[in-house]
């Protein structure tokens, strides 16, 4: 039995083709990333799956259970933790995580020391008695899953679990993710950063405009993109040099923007060293260079022949990935 | 039994937040002792002598106008649930749909409990007494909680109608201030105007109040005032059962809409 399946789902708002006949279906006990922009249309197909939503058309299950047909059923086997940390402010994290296992159904008792164990497994034993309005971003996030964690959940739905986290509650979020998934427990996760997909995906989705533009393991999407991409900003006047330089280098043409030109880098520092030594015996000194890992863009440029979002999202984004909020 | 747990929750609220606790308790006693102390002495309010102290005249409908007011809370915290994702994950939850919406007014009516008794006790300490012996009382306790919680379902469909819970704050007075008002919680509604009292005499809230007060003070001075117990009872009742068939089915479809 697939974790999830879903077929054909459309979803429209107005003109807004939020989800355009989206077929994806994965396994249980994998972690499996669906990977877009702001706007990709990853919130709504989780809102579909975890019951909150109704597709136009199409059909979707969840641990077998048809989402849109029983919702109520679907409603025991997952767990959903959205963008915002749905947690309640005025109780303490302990309160907050036993009140979710009483809406599972569990007895006092059991939610209770269901609680306890959660809590210490996510480390927030020691805070556990103290108000959430007291608890950092990042202690929010992880009292979050736990909320997620307490009912058992079959799948488990994250909606970009570190987007606005700062870098420190970022790998340590991944950590905890990690660990929840060696017990066993199905994870869908949507994301920004392909390097999230990456490290904790199993397979990864790309999504743009309500669409699957690609579907794969992250080797075999980062394959596509050829790895690490050098990235070099020169002057107006050294700008056509700079190209021919490039081109001499790589294996296909340099991609261009503005004056910012980068080359895909198999060989990682070999290449790097390589633009160096051309650039310089072509007597062309750039005013920024660096070796860089792929970002979302570099996966959109190459798939789509567009960037991921457009000019006035990048300043948003880019900031939101320095883990601004 | 979701019920119960999302109950206690908006409960706890209540309790830990300095805001919410305030306006609910100091609120409504700073309005009683305003009313008392400040207007209480240039109210006549046609009550026999020996028991006309305005005090007694006032407790039974501070008990409605706290209930009302305090229902806006309902309106405000329903919209907060609303768009801070609360309620998302209460839905994504193999919980019971009715629960959310119950659970709310529930809790209010717990609030009222406690709020009515603290009214009381203030009011005890300020002179008022009830003639009619606790059980009357009682009963009238029990009008103004039915009634309040009634008002409650009112609250959490303007709550669910709006956007912001600031909005909801608004949205609620709106319709509250002239209930309250334009009633006989705080002057006798002879008193008004002939086309104010038309809307007065018949609105609910003057009649739940009504009842309240005609269960609480002396006998003797039933008559005087024009209160029938029976027959006001039996109005409000009615009042209640009606306001909680038009705005509870109300509020559910509200609140399918807001969920999408």
């Amino acid at each position: 039995m697939n974790a999830v399946e879903t077929h054909n789902i459309v979803k429209t708002f107005g003109d807004i083709h939020a989800l355009d006949d989206v077929s994806i279906e994965f396994e249980e006990g994998i972690v499996y990333g669906l990977l877009g922009p702001n706007g990709a249309g990853k919130t709504t197909l989780i809102r579909v799956l975890t019951t909150l939503l109704k597709p136009d058309s199409g059909s979707a299950s969840v641990a077998g259970v048809d989402v849109v047909n029983d919702p109520v059923g679907a409603r025991h086997k997952i767990g959903l933790a959205g963008q915002f940390a749905a947690v309640d402010e005025y109780q303490t994290g302990r309160e907050n995580v036993e009140m979710v296992g009483r809406l599972y159904n569990l007895g006092k008792a059991e939610a209770r020391s269901r609680a306890a164990d959660v809590l210490e497994r996510i480390n927030l034993a020691d805070s556990a008695d103290r108000q959430v309005k007291t608890y950092s971003g990042g202690m929010r996030r992880r009292l979050d899953l736990a909320t997620t964690m307490v009912g058992k959940p079959d799948v488990l739905f994250l909606d970009e679990p570190t987007t606005g986290v700062d870098l420190a509650s970022r790998l340590s979020l991944w950590d905890l993710i990690e660990e929840l998934v060696e017990g066993g427990t199905t994870l869908l996760l949507t994301t920004q950063y392909l390097e999230e997909a990456d490290r904790l995906a199993d397979r990864i989705a790309v999504i743009d405009h309500g669409k699957l533009i690609a579907e794969g393991t992250p080797d075999e999407l980062k394959g596509k993109l050829g790895g690490d991409v050098v990235e070099i900003h020169v002057r107006d006047e050294d700008k056509f040099n700079a190209l021919e330089s490039l081109t001499r280098i790589a294996a296909e043409d340099p991609k261009v923007e503005g004056n910012s030109l980068s080359i895909l880098a198999p060989d990682g520092s070999r290449t790097l060293t390589a633009v160096v030594r051309e650039l310089d015996s072509a007597a062309i000194e750039p005013m920024d260079i660096a070796l860089r890992k792929p970002t979302l863009d570099d996966v959109f440029l190459t798939l789509t022949g567009h960037k991921a979002v457009d000019e006035n999202q990048r300043v948003v984004a880019r900031s939101r990935r320095r883990g601004g909020s | 039994m979701h019920t119960a747990t999302i109950t206690k929750r908006n409960v706890l609220r209540f309790i830990r937040i300095p805001q919410l606790l305030l306006f609910s308790t100091v609120q409504p006693v700073m309005f009683l002792l305003l009313f008392n102390f400040v207007f209480g002495g240039a109210i006549t309010t046609g009550t026999p002598a020996g028991s006309d102290q305005y005090i007694n005249w006032l407790i039974p409908g501070i008990l409605v106008q706290s209930a009302a007011f305090g229902a806006t809370a309902t309106a405000m915290g329903l919209t907060e649930d609303l768009t801070t994702g609360v309620i998302d994950r209460f839905r994504s939850l193999p919980m019971a749909r009715s629960a959310v919406l119950t659970g709310r007014t529930l809790a209010d009516l717990v609030r009222n409990t406690f709020v009515f008794s603290l009214m009381l006790a203030v009011g005890y300490l300020m002179g008022w007494r009830f003639e009619q012996g606790f059980w009357k009382m009682a009963v009238g306790f029990g009008v103004a909680l039915l009634f309040g919680y009634s008002f409650s379902w009112v609250m959490a469909a303007v709550g669910l109608a709006v956007k912001t819970p600031e909005a909801a704050q608004s949205a609620g007075f709106l319709p509250i201030f002239p209930l309250v008002f334009a009633s006989s919680i705080f002057v006798p509604t002879s008193s008004m105007p002939d086309w104010l009292q038309t809307f007065a005499e018949v609105q609910p809230v003057t009649i739940v109040a009504n009842t309240v007060r005609s269960l609480m003070v002396p006998e003797e001075a039933l008559g005087f005032l024009g209160l029938d117990q029976g027959t006001l009872i039996l109005q409000s009742l009615a009042w209640i059962v009606v306001i909680i068939a038009v705005f509870a089915p109300l509020s559910v479809r509200q609140y399918k809409k807001a969920v999408g």
